[in-house]
């Protein structure tokens, strides 16, 4: 128990720690430690929480830390990933508040904000490609002709800036209406 | 001396409020930072956003730790942190206990088989204007990064750290071209 809550707590740390770009580019660093590096999730489970942080508030880091320290800890599971995703940002951003200011025209500084940005778009490319094509066949997000249909028409709601919950909850609604009935 | 509750209350409505997260957050904490309580003018607000997105972590929690600790310093960004986390935490702890019970359902299975694609949809979706802003080559590391992650599985944080090496190695060579 204490080996798992350890490490919980350094998955966390990490993800916390290398999350730039936030939300979306999140994903594939979250995917890298709970799926391939520790197998807490199958990748339909992955999905899954996806889907249901896009319909719960707070950032999906957070939600993510929450709802899967839970499964493989219970609640003092929660505790520490929730805790330890935190506290890279809290140190980083303490100091940033304080310095960054005075960094930012830092040529330097400049590079390293710069370098990073094609690798967090990569990332949020590779999170996609993850859901679309898992390396196993369980939990697949695209099962037949309809899952495409759902995929292009969301993609088309969001683009029109549809509000992305509103999307989930007509996705799910379609999904009854076409696997439930 | 702003009191910590104050600080608290105001990162709990945030917190308890901002769906989707991300960018979908940013006029609501505006609204209240801003506009409301008054703890931020509009220049700070924007240097709050560079920096909040400079930093590693969500920008939610980021913004937080920001305002809270220039009003109150540490306990000021700790109060401000509890603010955004303690409503998701709730709520995720509620759904994670409950969803076991209810996962097996046909219904709400047949409901995920819906949200799944949809999901992808919501990350592919700013992908596209994303690359927009990058040249050849940035397009090159952003296609190379996506799909050595997704196929061997290796981790991104290689690949941030090469992005962050290769970008001050080319700030060090225009800094010798500026020279010349």
């Amino acid at each position: 128990m204490i080996a798992m809550l350890v490490q919980l707590f350094v998955s966390y740390l990490k993800i916390g720690f290398f999350g730039f770009g936030g939300g979306y580019a999140m994903l594939s660093l979250i995917h890298s430690e709970v799926v391939v590096r520790n197998g807490w999730l199958t990748n339909g489970e992955f999905s899954d929480i996806v889907a249901i942080s896009q319909m719960t508030p707070g950032p999906i880091a957070i939600n993510s830390a929450t709802y899967i320290g839970y499964e493989v800890a219970g609640i003092w599971g929660s505790v520490v990933a929730t805790t330890a995703v935190c506290l890279p940002a809290l140190t980083i951003m303490m100091l940033l508040t304080r310095f960054f200011l005075r960094l930012r025209d830092n040529r330097y500084v400049q590079g390293v904000v710069q370098g990073m940005r094609p690798v967090v778009v990569g990332m949020i490319a590779s999170a996609a490609l993850l859901l679309i094509f898992p390396a196993s066949d369980d939990g697949r997000s695209f099962i037949d002709g309809w899952s495409w249909a759902i995929f292009g028409l969301t993609l088309l709601g969001s683009w029109r800036k549809i509000n992305p919950i509103l999307l989930i909850v007509v996705a799910g609604i379609a999904g009854v209406l076409i696997y439930g009935l | 001396m702003r009191a910590l509750a104050e600080i608290l209350w105001s990162f709990l409505k945030i917190g308890a409020f901002t769906f989707g997260g991300g960018y979908a957050m940013i006029p609501l904490i505006q609204h209240e930072v801003i506009n409301h309580r008054r703890w931020l003018r509009e220049g700070e607000f924007v240097e709050l956003l560079t920096i909040a997105q400079a930093a590693p972590g969500p920008i939610a929690l980021n913004t937080a730790v920001f305002v809270g600790y220039k009003l109150r310093g540490y306990s000021g960004a700790l109060a401000a942190v509890m603010g955004v986390v303690v409503p998701s935490f709730v709520i995720i702890l509620a759904v994670a206990m409950f969803f076991a019970d209810i996962r097996d359902n046909v219904w709400v299975d047949a409901a995920f088989r819906g949200m799944r694609p949809a999901v992808v949809a919501l990350i592919v979706a700013p992908i596209v204007g994303l690359a927009r802003g990058l040249n050849v080559w940035l397009m090159a590391v952003a296609a190379t990064t996506a799909l050595v992650v997704w196929y061997f599985g290796i981790s991104p944080v290689w690949f941030l750290l090469a992005g962050a090496v290769g970008g001050v190695l080319w700030a060090a060579k225009r800094g010798k071209e500026a020279q010349r």
